[in-house]
């Protein structure tokens, strides 16, 4: 029996429709997740005269850049070395070869970056192998480091891209420090490597640099492209706009410790820290989103440097307690729906909770096993968060589902949540990556004391405009 | 405008910069037009150099984000792993009436999400599992497509096999569309591998139902930011009928009974000149070209296609074009003092490096370069027409040469893409975004014009230019 245009109108709302679409298997409809060599070329674009090139198919490679542009309204300049099916049958030695000269040449870096696109990965190329040949034909000078990791799209996700390219990168720039120099070595042991992790608002970098100076803690961020992602507008175009200098890349070992702003994205690179550089202490924790998770991100910076909080901090933590106590009927009860990567859509329900506001619909596409137990962790811990379910490993149609058969308020998470939020008629506040549809947003912080009033005044603003919107003639009020 | 020896050596100094070897291809790209010189064409369609910084995309992106995506009633799946079809989601503006979700798929990515046991074991039994999924979940769906990304022609899938299968299985046809990324140089085969998918599972599955005299289809405009809409205007305003668009905010069942139509009228050649000839040769249904751009050209178009029908729309084209030229004088007396005398350098790809240089003479702006992405020699032949001595073509222009073009030329508004609109932003360049209207548009049809016109002038006269230089460092300061 056919169904009309009304009747599935109807049926794609219910709980019967619900059923049917959590029980597939196969298919994976609008995943709010984009692949690996997207992460590592943001992982490069950090580092200063650096090139990110993608060894593969050409076609990978103008996606990539189409989408950072679009999302921060930047250039971006990452090379492909253009496999064809020539190259699918004799592999692509011959592309990396003249693909490095190039890109040498023409864009002078001091860095090449290199990851993969999923064709290299499937015929098997050998980077090592094929990046020594290029040195020996001369394509590029023996000393011009070629960090290369493998970022196939058919494992993990752009964040994994990120980690394993970072990894990459900073293996190779440690392997070219002098063991003798020291010549910074008092001034550096002061210093605290900051790791963002995959980190889609430039703010954020410069609100952390912010509270740092307000402690008195140096700092490097490992890789800093706010530069690169937020450069000024002056009448010239410059290819390289910033980043990590390579010279403190390379001497970042010797510095006091490393943290990374976020798990998921940083695992390995982490772990290789952890595991060869010698007494330098480095973890990672969630995002510092919110009050809690940005006093925790304190205190653990206030220890590892052994400088206490500065009462100037305290005052600036205390403004944004005013601002989220000032709100706090606002968002306390109010129901969510939040999806995005791991540690963001953490950091996001932490804030929540703390606001008491209630998560309801907790959806990431991407999630390790520790990842679901921290968060499952995160939402006993209030009462709160009893209501909300975690779908880790889930898609955007699978939200809509929710949505329409669990109503909530108010949906969080990037751009491609609008048309579920349209069809559940709730607000979405943009918050990650990519948004392609809003102004300016990478642009402010979502992390550390200023992002927690970001997040305040996006979302009770929204609320309160739907309010204005909706209210009849009576209850449209001065004063609310 | 340059002359043609100013032209010459400044493509000859951005070539200084280049290697040997890639210096020697890459200057077979590049020319200044010169009437008289009929070997002065550039190369085209061959393999872009690796490493230089090439705009071009892959045989994907032309067959699931040009051609396949567009047509609303078919769920696309995008098969292999999740990035294609995460970047090509909803990201070229084809604009579809319908319920989404319903009858409408054009803005999903419905994807496979390869991981390395589908690379090892093979997806087409996974691939089978989605297609049943897919048809219980979306049962308005009317056809499925199954674009394949890079990992599947490498691994050996046999998605034809599955394909064929399951068109028995849930009645409706399930197309198989071998565009894997690596394939060709260009976006370019993908849409000729498009187009033969078309042609081998869909093209005449169907009847036309009330034919009549005046049935023609719609080639080549996918509606981005509504073109289609407009161009459907436009040529029903006339007396046509346009029974068919190819594909923007198409129906399966559009491209099932094009070939009963009278007339192919083709907008975007590049992709999709190649059902027209196959639609000449099996069904002796002839095609012609037409430009959507400017008041000059759609006028040009509409008087082309009265000569192939009869008095009655030869008489509507000349009342049509009398009506609509009074609001399009209008548009031009209001713009033309604003943008008139400014020189544009456009780079894109499809059939917008010519035809749009039409819609800026109509505005007295003039284009002093010009290039196509993935444009082949018949595309730069038919560009001849539109310019003039002087102009500088590049073909696959890399992003080092599009910048010293730029700025050993100095063209008052760059025209191109994502990827190039900041570059030449930062350097304080007026510009706009050719491919999706800078999220503008309509720019087809009478409509359009005043649409493109406006979008023009805010990009050359927008205040905010003047705010690049700060009054201290401005001269004489």
């Amino acid at each position: 029996m056919t169904k009309t245009v009304e009747e599935v109108k109807e049926w794609i709302n219910t709980e019967e429709y619900k059923e049917l679409n959590f029980k597939r298997e196969a298919v994976v409809i609008n995943p709010p997740k984009a692949c690996q060599p997207l992460g590592a070329i943001f992982a490069a674009s950090g580092f200063e005269k650096t090139l990110p090139y993608v060894h593969g198919s050409q076609g990978c490679t103008a996606y990539f850049r189409s989408n950072l542009s679009r999302h921060y309204r930047e250039p971006f300049s990452t090379v492909s070395d253009s496999m064809t099916e020539d190259a699918a049958v004799f592999g692509g030695l011959n592309n990396i070869i003249e693909g490095l000269r190039n890109a040498h040449v023409l864009y002078q870096p001091s860095l090449i970056a290199m990851s993969t696109s999923c064709m290299a990965e499937v015929i098997g190329d050998d980077l090592n192998a094929f990046i020594g040949q290029a040195r020996e034909k001369g394509s590029i000078p023996e000393d011009l480091p070629i960090p290369f990791a493998h970022t196939p799209s058919f494992v993990g996700s752009h964040i994994t891209g990120y980690d394993s390219m970072l990894k990459a990168i900073l293996e190779n720039l440690h392997k070219r420090q002098k063991k003798t120099t020291s010549v910074k070595g008092s001034e550096r042991t002061s210093l605290i490597n900051i790791i963002p992790g995959f980190d889609p608002h430039v703010a954020n970098i410069r609100e952390i640099q912010y509270m740092l100076g307000i402690m008195g803690i140096k700092n490097l961020i490992l890789a800093d492209n706010s530069d690169v992602l937020d450069s000024p507008l002056t009448g010239e175009y410059a290819m390289y706009t910033g980043g990590t200098p390579l010279e403190d890349a390379i001497d970042a070992s010797k510095n006091h410790g490393t943290i990374a702003l976020q798990k998921n994205s940083t695992m390995n690179t982490i772990k290789y820290i952890q595991e060869e550089w010698e007494n330098h202490p480095a973890f990672n924790m969630y995002p510092p989103m919110g009050i809690k998770l940005t006093d925790d991100f304190v205190e653990k910076i206030s220890d590892l440097a052994g400088i206490s909080v500065s009462k100037e901090l305290e005052k600036y933590r205390g403004r944004a307690v005013d601002a989220a106590t000032d709100a706090h009927q606002y968002i306390h009860g109010k129901r969510f729906a939040v999806f995005g990567d791991p540690d963001e859509v953490y950091g996001i329900v932490s804030f929540l909770l703390e606001m008491g506001g209630e998560p309801i619909h907790v959806l990431t596409a991407t999630g390790s096993k520790t990842f679901k137990r921290e968060m499952e962790l995160l939402l006993a811990s209030s009462p709160h968060g009893q209501g909300a379910k975690l779908y880790a490993g889930f898609d955007l149609w699978h939200m809509r589902s929710l949505l329409m058969t669990d109503p909530v308020d108010m949906m969080i998470g990037d751009s491609h949540g609008k048309w579920a939020a349209r069809d559940a008629n709730i607000p979405l506040i943009r918050i990650g990556y990519p948004i392609v549809d809003r102004v300016n947003m990478h642009r402010y912080p979502v992390i550390g004391y200023q992002g927690a009033i970001n997040m305040i005044t996006w979302i009770v603003n929204a609320f309160l405009e739907e309010l204005d919107r909706n209210s009849d003639d009576a209850h449209f009020e001065l004063l609310r | 405008m340059l002359t043609i020896e100013e032209g010459k050596k400044i493509i000859e100094e951005v070539l200084e910069a280049y290697p040997e070897k890639t210096k020697l291809k890459r200057e077979k790209h590049l020319a200044v037009h010169e009437e008289a010189c009929s070997t002065c064409g550039v190369k085209s369609n061959v393999k872009s150099a690796p490493g230089v910084m090439t705009a071009r995309g892959c045989a994907y992106a032309g067959s699931k984000g040009v051609v396949w995506g567009p047509i609303k009633d078919v769920v696309h799946i995008s098969h292999g792993p999740v990035g294609c079809g995460h970047y090509s989601w909803s990201t070229r503006r084809n604009l579809a009436d319908g319920i989404v979700g319903v009858n409408n798929f054009v803005p999903f990515h419905f994807t496979s999400d390869f991981q390395e046991r589908d690379i090892v074991f093979g997806g087409d039994k996974k691939l089978e599992k989605i297609i049943h999924e897919i048809n219980g979940l979306f049962p308005l769906n009317n056809g499925l497509s199954i674009q394949s990304e890079c990992p599947v022609g490498l691994i050996g899938d046999d998605i034809e096999a599955v394909a064929k299968k399951t068109t028995k299985d849930i009645g409706k046809p399930v197309v198989p569309v071998r565009c894997e990324g690596f394939r060709g140089v260009s976006q370019s085969l993908g849409h000729h591998i498009a187009n033969d998918a078309i042609r081998d599972h869909i093209i005449g599955t169907k009847k036309l139902d009330n034919k009549t005299k005046y049935d023609i289809a719609l080639i080549g405009d996918y509606n981005i930011g509504g073109d289609a809409w407009e161009a459907k205007k436009l040529l029903e305003e006339v007396g046509l009928k346009v029974r068919s668009i190819w594909s923007g905010d198409a129906t399966l069942e559009m491209l099932q009974t094009a070939p009963d139509v009278k007339l192919n009228v083709i907008h975007c050649y590049r992709s999709m000149n190649y059902i027209c000839r196959h639609m000449e040769e099996t069904y002796g249904i002839p095609w012609v070209e037409i430009n959507l751009f400017g008041p000059t050209k759609v006028a040009e178009s509409l008087r082309k296609l009265g000569e192939l029908f009869d008095d009655h729309i030869k008489a509507n084209v000349e009342k049509a074009i009398e009506k609509n030229m009074i609001a399009m004088e209008k548009t031009i007396e209001k713009y033309k003092p604003r943008v008139g005398g400014k020189k544009v350098m456009l780079y894109v790809g499809g059939l917008r490096p010519r035809h749009t240089i039409g819609a800026f003479e109509d505005l007295g702006m003039e284009v002093v370069g010009t290039g196509y992405e993935f444009g082949h020699k018949d595309d730069y032949e038919r560009t001849k027409d539109y310019i003039k001595d002087g102009v500088i073509i590049y073909d696959d222009v890399t992003a080092y040469e599009f910048e010293e073009f730029v700025k050993k030329i100095n063209p008052d508004l760059v025209a191109s893409g994502i990827k190039e609109k900041y570059v030449f932003q930062k350097m304080g360049k007026p510009f706009r975004q050719m491919h999706s209207w800078d999220y503008s548009g309509p720019y087809h049809g009478w409509g359009g014009f005043e649409i493109f016109s406006r979008d023009m002038d805010m990009a050359l006269n927008s205040p905010t230019w003047q705010l690049v230089t700060p009054k201290w460092r401005q001269a004489g300061k």
